[in-house]
């Protein structure tokens, strides 16, 4: 084969290529690969801990004092929430691809989104140095009275590292709704947005509206700490549920900011790379708006066992099963989207098929626990501990990966090499089941959530489980080897490269600095895939042959 | 002790709630199971068939595609109904406490579980209790929020500080079973275990007697009474306006605000510790002080105890 020696033209990551340029940069998708950068450098801490949560059970003796465990799973919760997991799609992918989607030459406030980056890594360093100092052990939920009065370490500048850490969330998502209302290129309605659009547009919702009270929670935590009023102290009329109250009407929506953004993801992947138009567009849309709201009225299902109202636990329970109706539709089209489809086996179609897959079986867990009295004995097991791994990292995880491959030739203008890449995604399934599918079993045996020992009858569960862990690390870290390489040595990617049809494909790869030389003019809705000739025509109304 | 023969699939089933939750759940695998099975079924066969270069049709696609969706959210949500209603009526029917046979007061502090029988007998992270008996734990905590989580018996519930928390179970094989602590309390968390010992009765007599009839929960309740200046004021021939104690729990006490709550041992404990929050009506605010600080959990247990003894009295006579 040829090598192809075309220069690249000028692109948003060559064009006055300083470190100041850089650093002071307002191109959204320059700021996209900056929040690249760090939650990959916050990934891998919480990975680090992750795997040293699993070396340590690995047996019931254990490797670690009890409370550097301890801190260990704090650092894991607190760093993959709030540092990878929440931002981890909108802040990359949503950032470089919402406007170039949408047919816009930049977000609505590029300021704005620099500065979101610049808070999110202050947060980061306040979090940091809560580490170098001591760490925390309250766990990522930090419930009183044991966060406030017993806990030791530095659980105010913990709780400080999330108060700001919300800011940069706010600021990004305010940034998303405006930019989706006021940029869209013309004829650009809301029913040809592509799903990915639709679910950053939900996602916003949900973060501009949590948020806030996330905050405040955090601030009463720090003036706990600081001053110690009594909000949450029984003994001065205080009282320590309103705190579960407060923390859950944040982080059960959180768990759908963490989600949904996937969900989009996964939408694109799957119409591609089966060639064929999405299952129920409209369908689909829905599903992420009624998720996005219905999220907002489960919160309690976190509390069926501290002491709530018996009737408010039974129509939390009910909410609860009416949220996985929608997620229930979305699996279901998914899965007929492959119905007389061409299916292509690309790695990004792996990560999305076993997306679905870990999704459904997470999804189905969830109404486990979202039923009441079954609720009663898995509550704060590691069934739990495994239904929500299965969302968080079966799913979204593995979305983020699938959406990394998917549009990697597009941010860097070179083809990843594929078999690796299958092999990881491969990998990545089968380490995956393997840590957490044993976890159901313990979390059914009976085995609490944050023990650092337990009885041996245990132990070869928590062995599979942390020999999967190992598989799944490796998994993990494949892609940043290969990945690296092929930046130098890839094979250089056209345009469009596997012949999508969303906007983003309509430019050169990598994009220039303002995507489009002229605003595209769109006249089409998205997933125009024909799989009986394998023809396409992108949102711009061209027609393209079968490659 | 859980002792297993073999890697462990399946938790002991040993109390009423046991079986019933076991049901359940094995309902819910198995729809799961099917749900499962469909979605990796058509996926499987979609993906061969459907695969690039296969040669089948393509033609006439699904179109309409809202009646498919239709179908399916009914079909869910009929299904999601159904577990709904099972759950929860467990549920109510679990934690709308009934009247124990023995009722024993559970004290939970860094780490370890603290036992109180009626007759006076305490223990420490081991409950000793008769099969096929109602028991009634009464549980508060000294520190932080702990959880008491009896995996064989499908039990749990938060010992959330301030308050108490009441759970019921009733054991239906004689054993030995682990209690866990369910929710992070600090360093030991890991550690804070015990054992319920499920005796049949005539071991269970005898285990109390071998303990020595101590004074009685209710009996050590009335002196701390009088050693806390209680009867001062609510004895029978006090002078302040305070209300008599005597049949108290168990009653409707109609409240200052209009409202009325149930006299259980919740309301006498937030009454001994936070007397201002709730007023009976009739009587004068900022009399009765506040006692938050001054008398420990256990011994706020053997006052509530009292108070129930003479309540219960009242309802007898
Ligand atoms: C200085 C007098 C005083 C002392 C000492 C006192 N109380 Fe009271 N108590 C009152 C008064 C007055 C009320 C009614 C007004 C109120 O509820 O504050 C009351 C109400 C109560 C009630 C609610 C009765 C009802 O009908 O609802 C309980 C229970 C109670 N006290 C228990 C105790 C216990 C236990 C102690 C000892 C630890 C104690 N009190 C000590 C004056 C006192
Ligand atoms: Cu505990
Ligand atoms: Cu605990």
């Amino acid at each position: 084969m040829t090598t192809i020696a075309i220069d690249l033209p000028r692109n948003y990551a060559t064009e006055e290529n300083t470190i100041v340029s850089w650093l002071f940069t307002k191109d959204h998708k320059r700021i996209a690969l900056l929040f690249f950068a760090s939650i990959t450098f916050f990934f891998f801490i919480g990975g680090f801990a992750a795997t040293m949560i699993r070396l340590h059970l690995a047996t019931p003796g254990g490797l670690l004092q009890p409370s550097v465990y301890n801190r260990m799973f704090t650092v894991h919760g607190v760093m993959m929430v709030w540092f990878f997991l929440i931002p981890s799609i909108p802040n990359t992918f949503g950032n470089f691809f919402l406007p170039m989607m949408i047919g816009a030459h930049d977000l609505a406030f590029p300021r704005v989104n620099l500065l979101s980056w610049y808070v999110f890594n202050l947060s980061g360093l306040v979090l940091l140095y809560a580490l170098v100092m001591g760490g925390i052990d309250t766990g990522w939920t930090f419930y009183p009275p044991y966060s406030t009065q017993y806990a030791s370490g530095y659980v105010f500048a913990a709780a400080l590292a999330v108060f700001i850490n919300g800011f940069s969330s706010i600021m990004t998502s305010l940034n998303f709704v405006v930019t989706t209302h006021r940029l869209r290129a013309p004829g650009m309605t809301w029913l040809r947005l592509p799903l990915f659009v639709w679910a950053m547009y939900s996602v916003s919702i949900v973060m501009l509206t949590a948020t806030p009270v996330l905050a405040m929670d955090m601030f009463l935590l720090c003036v706990e700490r600081f001053i110690g009023v009594g909000m949450f102290d029984p003994s001065r009329g205080g009282d320590p549920i309103l705190w579960q109250h407060m923390f859950w009407f944040y982080s059960h929506p959180a768990v759908y900011i963490m989600i949904l953004p996937a969900m989009g993801v996964v939408s694109e992947l799957i119409s591609c790379y089966a060639r064929r138009p999405i299952f129920g567009y409209l369908g689909m849309v829905m599903a992420l708006m009624a998720i996005a709201i219905i999220s907002f009225f489960v919160w309690a299902h976190h509390m069926f066992v501290a002491g709530i109202s018996i009737y408010s636990a039974v129509v939390f329970s009910l909410l609860s099963f009416f949220v996985a109706v929608p997620s229930a539709i979305k699996v279901f089209n998914w899965t007929v989207s492959l119905h007389k489809g061409s299916i292509v086996f690309d790695a990004p179609m792996l990560y999305a098929l076993g997306f679905v897959l870990l999704f459904t079986i997470g999804g189905l867990t969830g109404l486990i626990v979202a039923t009441l009295a079954v609720d009663v004995h898995v509550h704060d097991t590691y069934f739990v501990i495994a239904h929500f791994h299965y969302i968080m990292v079966g799913g979204t995880v593995s979305a983020f990966f699938g959406g990394l491959h998917y549009w990697w030739p597009k941010m860097t203008g070179r083809f990843y090499p594929e078999s690796w890449a299958r092999f990881a995604a491969t990998l990545t399934f089968v380490g995956f089941n393997l840590t957490f599918f044993p976890q159901f079993i313990l979390g059914y045996l009976g085995m609490p959530r944050r023990y650092y020992t337990y009885v041996p009858a245990w132990e070869s569960w928590n062995l599979l489980s942390s020999a999967g862990a190992s598989i799944l690390a490796v998994a993990y870290a494949l892609p940043l080897f290969y990945l690296g390489w092929s930046l130098l040595y890839g094979r250089r990617a056209g345009p469009n490269p596997w012949g999508a049809t969303g906007l983003e494909w309509t430019t050169p790869s990598p994009p220039p600095t303002h995507n489009w030389e002229l605003t595209p003019t769109v006249k089409l809705g998205p997933y125009s895939y024909n799989p009986e000739d394998g023809s396409y025509i992108t949102q711009d109304g061209v027609k393209h042959a079968y490659v | 002790m859980d002792q297993y023969h073999w890697v462990p699939f399946w938790p002991r089933t040993a109390a009423l709630n046991a079986v019933v939750v076991n049901n359940l759940y094995i309902a819910e695998l198995g729809l799961c199971g099917l749900i499962i099975a469909m979605v990796v079924g058509m996926m499987m066969t979609f993906c061969v068939r459907y695969r690039q270069g296969s040669t089948v049709s393509r033609a006439d696609r699904v179109k309409k595609t809202w009646h498919w969706e239709i179908t399916w959210t009914t079909a869910t949500l009929v299904a999601f109904l159904v577990l709904f209603c099972w759950g929860a009526s467990i549920y109510i029917w679990l934690f709308k406490t009934p009247p124990g046979d023995i009722e024993i007061y559970v004290v939970a502090k860094q780490w370890m579980w603290k036992f109180q029988h009626p007759g006076g007998q305490r223990e420490i992270d081991t409950l000793h209790v008769p099969v096929d008996k109602t028991i009634r734990l009464v549980m508060a905590s000294q520190d932080v929020i702990h959880s008491f989580f009896v995996p064989a018996f499908r039990v749990k519930r938060d010992v959330v500080s301030g308050t108490y928390e009441t759970i019921w179970f009733k054991a239906t094989k004689t054993g030995t079973y682990q209690i866990e602590c369910s929710q992070f309390c600090g360093v030991q968390h890991a550690t804070m275990k015990g054992y319920v010992v499920v005796m049949t009765p005539a071991d269970y007599a005898a285990w109390l007697t071998s303990h020595g009839i101590r004074e009685s929960l209710a009996l050590q309740g009335e002196a701390l009474f009088r050693q806390y200046g209680c009867s001062g004021c609510h004895g029978a021939n006090s002078t302040v306006h305070a209300p008599t104690l005597v049949g108290l729990y168990g009653s409707i006490v109609h409240l200052q605000n209009g409202g009325a709550v149930r006299a259980d041992e919740r309301y006498i404990h937030d009454k001994i510790l936070m007397p201002n929050e709730q007023i009976p009506a009739g009587y004068p605010s900022n009399v009765m002080p506040s006692f938050a600080g001054q008398i420990s959990e256990d011994n706020i247990l053997k006052l509530v105890a009292y108070i129930q003894s003479i309540g219960s009295q009242e309802f007898s006579r």
